[in-house]
């Protein structure tokens, strides 16, 4: 009988990251790495299971609670599974002034999903997010780390195509 | 063309990169500041300037720095705050995106100055490609004696962390910054103690703006005085100002303070005008969280004076007929634009980001948005527009933290300059709330 392998482990790659950045912040307060650890977390896993947490919880020598009110709190992290691709967008008013709500309402016919849902075959999920500090270039939507601006609904169309593949 | 002190260079090809950056004159002004003058000179040099904080109070930058606590044998901490949040402002993120080694070179000449050897750049989680640019300019300074141990063989060690928020516009207050850098939920703390008494760790700890910290490079190669005599009265220097909103030119524009906002709304060198075809309704001149003023206060103050982009003039005659300079998040409305959907926009926002720890900003800014969008969508009352004033009232003045001031002011200014617009969506509530559809009274239009 072969053991199958904590799934709840980082990667060798993410487990280098994740203990530079405990190393980065003053001995004894490694707490401080919750955040960006959270991250590498989210970055492996998609969402914060909470067993994903408890990990993160042990690694930083913590207790779980601590973990969990964090993340609930910070509107980054993702405690239900999503889609592949997260799309968030910018629902504030500098946006709103240059025609985001009707192109999101596009993005959302587009995706037949509305905010908050995932597409049946999990490619997508959409979640509206508060200022994305872009607003000379809205309307604005993010995927990860890349910031998509100026959106028009042959943009989204052609991003949306884009991401099918 | 006005003078420019953080964006000089930031048309360069490859600024962003140490060698470019190093070309065109950057670091000089640490190497002037750590082989010839002392960390108290820096101070003094900061307190010349006059360079009032850049992230929206407005409170002098060198005199903050005089406050910071020494005690033997603790450490002392400096944290830029970038976590830059505020609907309409986003200059900090084409700052730190364009011209990385500008903050790099300014925080390591700031931690000189306030002698410390850790120092943290808080930026929004959002920004990650933004961190991933600050993470390599960090490694290039480092690479090349700029940044770490014994910098530039002076002596003087510090290591610079960037620390990634989570998504919480709250952080952006700085006693809540240093809980969420301590890995909690960002809840302001009560004050005092000051961060400059016990902060980060409970040491004492200045938080500055990117922008507040990047205009010291300029200080150190000029001096404080040559800075001080740019701008107007205590509003000295120049400033960034993020312009969104109905504009033909909207982008991250460098003023001399004191220009009038007629030049920079509607100059070619600026904002271009209002877009072709439309008039201004009304501006939000210092990012949501500042009072709206309409079309008839935006070119003139109360006295009949031509408006100045500076900090006194933007605030003239209070609330009542002014607004604030805030972050320089410049927001233009043109008729377009209703003004009960945008404040309800806001008070959505204020809801959603207020941190829950007094109940004043936990229930009033929820209140608030209830009741805004009820009016905005056919079902408000004419008692509801006093109803709001009176919980803008309430929430004002009597919070830990001024999320709760800012939650109130887009309400309570949008109601004093344009009640009749809200009135309006009482009295025809099928057409306001039809898609576009905007009051077209007389207030609106000058």
């Amino acid at each position: 009988m072969t053991e199958v392998a904590n799934p709840i482990e980082f990667t060798p790659e993410r487990l280098a990251k994740v203990k530079d950045m405990i190393a980065r912040y003053p001995e004894g307060k490694q707490k401080s790495a919750l955040l960006p650890v959270l991250h590498v977390a989210q970055d492996q896993w998609g969402w914060l299971s909470s067993e994903v947490m408890d990990h993160v919880a042990e690694m930083l020598s913590i207790q779980p609670i601590e973990v969990y009110e964090v993340a609930t709190f910070y509107t980054m992290f993702h405690l239900q599974p999503v889609g592949k691709h997260v799309i968030e967008y910018c629902r504030t008013g500098p946006c709103c002034l240059m025609g985001a709500e009707s192109v999101y309402d596009h993005l959302q016919q587009k995706l037949g999903i509305k905010t908050g849902e995932t597409t049946p075959d999990g490619l997508f999920s959409l979640k509206e997010v508060e200022c994305l500090a872009a607003c000379g270039w809205g309307p604005v939507f993010q995927i990860r780390e890349k910031y998509y601006m100026n959106l028009t609904n042959e943009k989204v169309d052609s991003i949306i195509e884009e991401l099918s593949q | 063309m006005a003078r420019k002190i953080l964006l000089e260079h930031a048309h360069i090809a490859g600024i962003e990169t140490f060698d470019t950056y190093r070309k065109n004159g950057g670091y000089e002004a640490l190497e002037k500041a750590i082989k010839t003058m002392t960390p108290e000179a820096v101070v003094e040099e900061a307190k010349k300037s006059g360079v009032r904080g850049r992230g929206g109070a407005g409170f002098p930058m060198g005199m903050k720095w005089g406050f910071l606590a020494k005690p033997e044998g603790v450490p002392r901490y400096l944290v830029c705050n970038a976590d830059e949040s505020e609907p309409g402002t986003f200059k900090d993120h084409y700052l730190m995106k364009t011209i990385p080694h500008l903050l790099i070179e300014g925080m390591i000449i700031s931690s000189f100055a306030l002698g410390a050897n850790k120092s943290f750049i808080y930026v929004r989680g959002e920004l990650m490609y933004v961190i991933q640019i600050l993470e390599k300019a960090i490694a290039e300074a480092k690479a090349k004696g700029f940044l770490g141990k014994n910098i530039l063989g002076s002596g003087y060690d510090l290591e610079l962390v960037v620390h990634p928020g989570g998504g919480a516009y709250i952080c952006g207050e700085e006693t809540a910054l240093l809980e969420s850098l301590e890995g909690k939920r960002g809840n302001p703390r009560n004050k005092p103690p000051f961060p400059a008494v016990k902060g980060l760790y409970q040491s004492p700890t200045v938080v500055n703006n990117v922008e507040s910290i990047a205009n010291m490079v300029w200080i150190i190669n000029n001096g404080g005085e040559a800075y001080a005599s740019i701008g107007i009265g205590r509003s000295t220097g120049t400033k960034l100002i993020s312009a969104s909103g109905h504009i033909r030119k909207p982008g991250v524009y460098e003023i001399e303070l004191g220009l009038s906002v007629d030049e920079f709304m509607n100059s070619d060198e600026y904002c271009g005008g209002i877009r072709e075809g439309h008039h201004l309704k009304a501006l939000v001149a210092g990012g949501s969280s500042v009072p709206i003023i309409p079309a008839r206060l935006v070119y003139k103050t109360a006295n009949g004076e031509d408006r100045l982009m500076s900090y006194e003039s933007l605030s003239d005659g209070g609330f009542a007929t002014g607004t604030m300079l805030g972050s320089g998040g410049f927001i233009v409305f043109d008729e377009t634009a209703c003004i009960v959907r945008n404040t309800w926009n806001f008070s959505r926002f204020y809801h959603h980001e207020s941190c829950g720890q007094c109940s004043p900003c936990r229930e009033g800014t929820g209140w608030m948005e209830k009741v805004l969008h009820r009016l905005e969508h056919g079902h408000g009352h004419m008692r509801d527009i006093d109803l709001l004033v009176d919980v803008a009232k309430k929430i004002e003045g009597n919070t830990i933290c001024p999320l709760g001031d800012a939650a109130a002011w887009p309400v309570a200014s949008a109601i004093r300059h344009f009640r009749d617009e809200f009135e309006w969506h009482v009295t025809h509530p099928a057409e306001a709330t039809k898609p576009g559809a905007v009051y077209m009274g007389e207030a609106v239009l000058i």
